[in-house]
């Protein structure tokens, strides 16, 4: 049982990695005339600033925490 | 006579026209030495939750609480030498909250100093930039005070774009050294008890600190779609539990909270912005999280902002999240006396939560409210609810000056 659960645990990050390499070969060159919905404000790749407390609470209210660009632990008494 | 005349107006008026021309752009690229304002942001939000579950009274008992939090950054930036760009930016914070869960680490006063507290936090940041090669450097430092919990924090990071300008790798790492003030649960004093604040000022510290890495990669895939890879890795050591969070055992005693002393947390992040047609902007990020206290978590977050007009958009949202209990979690007498860790705080327990809202953004021309500095007006509203009962509101508006 154990084993066929680590079989399909590789066999899923063995895909994921597939579909991520294959992602990044299908990139293609944006010139930078051609940016122009690529620079639009809400294209930006983070959290808004209006989300700042959100994170915040959901830091304090939540176990997990980080890789969004909010807190990752310390610097306050939350999880 | 009257050729000559003309013939000097005509000379008159050429003189004139060679000074209508628009002045010519200096070619050299000349940018100001000065430190020039680029924007400043006040984020302001309400928060307002309730439940039953409170780590205060170990895991029952009302979770009531408001929070008011307003932040204002500032960002400056001046050109160098050698053409590098400085940015500075600097934050200053304030939050101020209410608790009734909180009001209960000294349940024998109607109402205790411990009900409410204000949260004071700056920061500055700054960052050098060099467009040529297409690097940035930054360093930054924090500091937050609250009655019982101090923090020193600093960050220094890295980023470098692909030749094509197309992607941007970044490294970070941040460390925060901290002390909590151990203020217990007023029946496990050894003093005998007495007021929080007043008459009892030299609580002891204990250091709590966080040291942190990170490394994320973004990358245009077409002119439509961008995305991004976060992994970060956080070690904390010290005292990690709060020093008023009751636990009940079975057999009636009452303890403080007692969790280990080092924890390692890895969370890793995927995030994807699509342009949809003309006016739908597309928002996404999933998450993973686990930690080496029996944690393992999952959030999605999907967002989508619908462009009524070039200076109007909503932001209809939601956000699902799911997380297993930490090893040391039990609820309201449960624990035993053979339990090396033990918790019931409820916020590391097993639950989903469900997060959704809207907001709108206007970007008028002429300024908000027709002040033209006012750039930019942004108002949000989100409803939380988690399967074991707990649940918020929160309102936030942030305000752009250029």
């Amino acid at each position: 049982m154990k084993k066929t659960k680590n079989k399909l645990r590789l066999s899923g990050n063995l895909v994921a990695f597939i579909t991520v390499v294959a992602m990044f070969c299908s990139c293609t060159t944006v010139k930078e005339y051609q940016k122009n919905k690529l620079n639009d404000g809400e294209m930006t790749l983070g959290a808004r600033k209006v989300q700042k407390t959100e994170m915040s609470f959901q830091t304090y209210r939540e176990g997990a925490s980080g890789a969004n660009g909010g807190k990752t632990g310390g610097g306050c008494g939350c999880n | 006579m009257r050729r000559t005349c003309l013939s000097v107006v005509g000379i008159f008026l050429t003189f004139f026209a060679s000074f209508a021309q628009p002045a010519l752009k200096d070619p050299t690229g000349y940018k100001s030495r000065k430190l020039t304002f680029e924007e400043a942001n006040l984020v302001t939000s309400y928060y307002k939750q309730d439940g039953n579950n409170s780590a205060v009274t170990g895991g029952i008992g009302t979770e009531k609480l408001t929070d008011i939090s307003n932040s204002i950054d500032v960002k400056l930036t001046r050109w160098g030498k050698k053409d590098l760009k400085h940015t500075y930016d600097i934050e200053v914070g304030i939050d101020h909250y209410t608790s009734a869960s909180s009001d209960k680490i000294n349940p024998q006063t109607i109402s205790s100093a411990s009900y409410s507290d204000t949260r004071f936090y700056p920061s500055v940041n700054w960052t050098v930039e060099n467009q040529k090669k297409g690097t940035t450097f930054g360093a930054g430092a924090s500091l937050s005070a609250e009655f019982d919990y101090l923090s020193f924090g600093a960050n220094i990071n890295f980023s470098k774009k692909t030749n094509n300008r197309s992607g941007e790798f970044t490294a970070k790492a941040q460390a925060f050294i901290d002390r909590v003030s151990l203020i217990y649960p007023v029946e496990l004093r050894t003093n005998g008890g007495g007021n929080d604040r007043e008459g009892e000022n030299n609580y002891p510290g204990t250091a709590r600190n966080s040291f942190s890495g990170s490394l994320s990669y973004s990358q245009i895939m077409n002119q439509r779609l961008q995305i991004m890879f976060i992994a970060e890795l956080i070690h904390q050591q010290g005292y990690l539990g709060l020093p008023f969070h009751r636990v009940y055992f079975n057999d009636n005693t009452l303890h403080v909270e007692n969790l280990p002393d080092t924890r390692l947390k890895i969370p890793v992040g995927f995030r994807a912005n699509y342009f949809l047609g003309d006016k739908i902007v597309l928002r996404s990020f999933y998450r993973y999280y686990h930690d080496d206290w029996g944690l393992n978590a999952h959030t999605l977050e999907l967002e989508s902002s619908l462009k009524i007009s070039p200076f109007f958009s909503i932001t209809p949202f939601y956000r699902y999240y799911t997380q297993s209990a930490v090893d040391y979690f039990a609820p309201y007498k449960i624990h035993t006396v053979a339990d090396k860790y033990y918790t019931s705080n409820y916020d590391l327990s097993k639950f989903n939560s469900n997060f959704y809202g809207a907001g709108f953004r206007i970007t008028p021309p002429k300024g908000v409210f027709g002040i033209q500095r006012i750039n930019m007006l942004e108002l949000r509203y989100g409803h939380y609810t988690r399967t074991n009962g707990m649940k918020s509101d929160i309102i936030s508006m942030n305000l752009k000056f250029k």
